[in-house]
């Protein structure tokens, strides 16, 4: 794997790129990266600040983490509190706070909250503890949604009983047409996720070029992938023509992976889903369908008592989060709210845009 | 530090651990040579100087690709003691043991202390034994204490790094980290990555017999190179640059990483050395750690700037720029 790294990470080629963008780029272009892993790429490799004055990257609302609205997350925290209950959750969700606590600050004051690389451990430990309930705090977008689907479909073939996911599943392209609708930010391309569109393909986001003439590219992660992009990006935008267009050609189909997405339709329906900073999105969600009830936690725990939802004072992470402000705009960035101190999920997640601006870019840290 | 209990997070070598112990233990620990915050401290004994430091080992599990709890706690505390500029000289040993310990593999680990401090020519010479009942430790902690002597002419320490000096590291990092992470998780990588867990005595002695001009050297333990290039940058108001296509990376390391989204900048190391070192003398301190059988990869990965905004900086593989940023929150708990 790693002997294919480095081949994507070449300085003169990345170089070469960038000159081409120069050469070519006059149009003003605002280009939103949809995914986090993109986020934390292009800040990773300093990409933001080798690109022409007139040639912008906005963040946007990709971190599937940072867009758990808190009611979710204090939905989680309120079944943790429920007796015999372990709680499994993949690391990045640990200490994104809800309204009122996180669920690494709750494991601290003696809960049973376990992190897990895969749902297919979440499943070990249901059948190693008979006993308790094991609720998998399921958060996330197209790219982990199959394999939560398939552990779903997995306890009930092993019959499994004490086995349930809390989901706050949400997928991509109904997002980008809000953000779009809402028509709040000046943009001029998407670079569309690279892992998203490996399962769904590069089909959804047909209606972004078509109907809001807006140039679409799915990029890959690594330097010259994201370079590559965003030239591509600035060629449609200096060209007037928008079309999706696949970089990430090595991974990415048109139909996408028909096995995954049939998987997460077997146990997954269409729904609409809250999103952190931009509200609910009609059809941005996904719940598991009637015939897995059984596996929903929401259904299961009925009763639990959610405290009032309360949002974090002076955190704008809604704002970053719709791309309206680069997180150095937020009063709160870099002073009260730091990767050790964080304030807003942005700043948690290792794909939170705050984190990574705060993490890897050296002109927005004074 | 906000938070009313303590987490994992301050455990982990990185900005949380510096705030616990800036919050809290220096406020009620205000001895000076405490202050400075380097691996050992360094005293005056009579006419003596010497050097003095303690460090306990929770690491899971006891045994690793390249090591195992024992070696790692007489590594550890060896390596304070020389990253101070001192010869290690003595160490004490506690045992806090958990009820069930299977006596072979107790045995086991002080064979293999043993051979370390055989190796490091540091004898144990003082040790404590606690046994607790099940469930109160998990298996087997140690804490190993240590001593060692520093000659007339040595000052080094963390907040020493000067205008025009070169940074030196001795060999690949993030290799401690993984092996530890890939055997408690069970995950098996195309190469297998191996603890790189060794004293470093000798080759610290090296470099100082070098002649070489040494200001400040820090073994990269947990929070990684990136968490000792910045703790070297804050303590000594420097600007440091390196560059990415210089740093020695496993490929292992490096799959496992971009497989699990760690940096490898923040991935502990038992076994590395950073050094700031006059620039004039760069070269001839590089001879010196690659004359080391634990130096054979080192490499001068940067300098370091004198600056009003005390930063590290990367030169990245592709030739842009960016900031390295100490590691915050958890990473791996319990890799020592």
């Amino acid at each position: 794997m790693v002997r294919f790294l480095s081949e994507y990470r070449d300085k003169d080629l990345a170089q070469g790129i960038l000159k081409r963008i120069e050469k070519i780029s006059k149009k003003p272009a605002n280009f939103m990266e949809v995914c986090g892993t993109h986020t934390v790429a292009i800040s990773k490799n300093g990409i933001r600040h080798a690109l022409p004055e007139n040639v912008q990257l906005i963040s946007g609302p990709g971190c599937p983490v940072c867009v758990t609205a808190n009611v979710d997350i204090d939905k989680m925290l309120a079944v943790l509190s429920l007796p015999d209950v372990i709680v499994t959750t993949f690391g990045d969700m640990m200490k994104v706070p809800g309204s009122y606590s996180s669920l690494s600050k709750e494991r601290a004051k003696g809960a049973d909250v376990r992190v897990v690389y895969s749902t297919l451990d979440a499943i070990e430990i249901a059948k190693n503890n008979p006993e308790k309930k094991v609720v998998f705090f399921g958060v996330g977008f197209e790219t982990t949604t199959p394999t939560i689907a398939e552990s779903i479909i997995e306890a009930k073939e092993k019959n499994i009983k004490n086995y349930s996911i809390l989901g706050a599943h949400k997928v991509v392209p109904p997002a980008m047409k809000a953000l779009l609708d809402l028509g709040e930010v000046d943009l001029h391309g998407f670079l569309c996720p690279g892992h998203v569109s490996m399962v769904i393909g590069s089909k959804p986001y047909e209606f972004i070029a078509r109907d809001y003439h807006i140039p679409c590219v799915i990029a890959g992660f690594e330097p010259l992938d994201i370079l590559e992009s965003i030239y591509m990006l600035i060629k449609q935008v200096e060209d007037g023509r928008s079309e999706v267009e696949v970089q990430y050609k090595r991974a990415v189909k048109p139909d996408g992976n028909p096995v995954a997405v049939g998987v997460m339709n077997q146990v997954f329906e269409p729904a609409d889903a809250d999103w952190r900073g931009i509200g609910v999105i009609p059809g941005s969600g996904l719940k598991i369908r009637d015939e897995y009830a059984d596996f929903d936690a929401a259904r299961l725990f009925p009763d639990i008592e959610v405290p009032p939802t309360r949002e974090h004072k002076g955190c704008r992470c809604g704002d970053v989060l719709r791309g309206l402000i680069f997180p150095y705009e937020c009063a709160l960035f870099g002073k009260v709210c730091t990767p050790t101190e964080p304030v807003g999920p942005c700043m948690v997640s290792s794909e939170g845009s705050c984190a990574a601006y705060y993490r890897y870019d050296e002109r927005v840290k004074a | 530090m906000k938070d009313d209990r303590i987490l994992l997070a301050h455990g982990s070598g990185g900005a949380v651990s510096h705030s616990l112990i800036s919050d809290f233990f220096l406020k009620v620990f205000t001895d000076p040579t405490l202050k400075r915050l380097d691996d050992s401290a360094v005293l005056e004994l009579g006419s003596d100087r010497v050097a003095f430091t303690t460090d306990s080992y929770v690491v899971k599990p006891l045994f690793f690709p390249g090591g195992d709890i024992g070696r790692l706690a007489v590594c550890g505390t060896v390596n304070d003691l020389a990253m101070s500029g001192a010869e290690p000289k003595f160490i004490s040993v506690g045992f806090v043991i958990e009820e069930g310990l299977e006596v072979s593999e107790l045995e086991k680990i002080l064979k293999s202390m043993a051979e370390a401090c055989e190796e490091a020519g540091v004898p144990v010479v003082t040790g404590d034994t606690k046994v607790v009942d099940r469930g109160s430790a998990d298996q087997i902690f140690i804490n190993t204490a240590g001593v060692g002597y520093i000659k007339d002419d040595i000052d080094i320490s963390g907040s020493n790094v000067k205008d025009g000096d070169a940074i030196l590291l001795s060999g690949s990092i993030g290799d401690h980290g993984i092996a530890v992470m890939s055997k408690r998780e069970g995950l098996a990588f195309g190469t297998p990555v191996i603890s790189d867990c060794a004293p470093l005595n000798g080759m610290v002695k090296a470099v100082l017999d070098s002649g070489a001009e040494v200001h400040a050297l820090r073994d990269p333990t947990r929070g990684g190179l990136a968490s000792t290039l910045n703790e070297f940058a804050e303590q000594s108001g420097v600007a440091i640059t390196i560059d990415e296509s210089k740093v020695p990376i496993s490929e292992g390391v490096l799959g496992a990483c971009e497989m699990l989204g760690l940096d490898p900048y923040q991935v502990a190391n038992e076994g590395k050395l950073v050094a700031a070192v006059a620039g004039k003398d760069a070269d001839r301190a590089l001879e010196a750690i690659r004359a080391n059988k634990y130096g054979k990869d080192a490499q001068i990965i940067g300098t370091a700037k004198q600056t009003d905004r005390p930063k590290v900086f990367v030169s990245t593989a592709i030739g842009t720029t960016r900031i390295l940023d100490m590691l915050s929150g958890e990473q791996l708990p319990r890799i020592c």
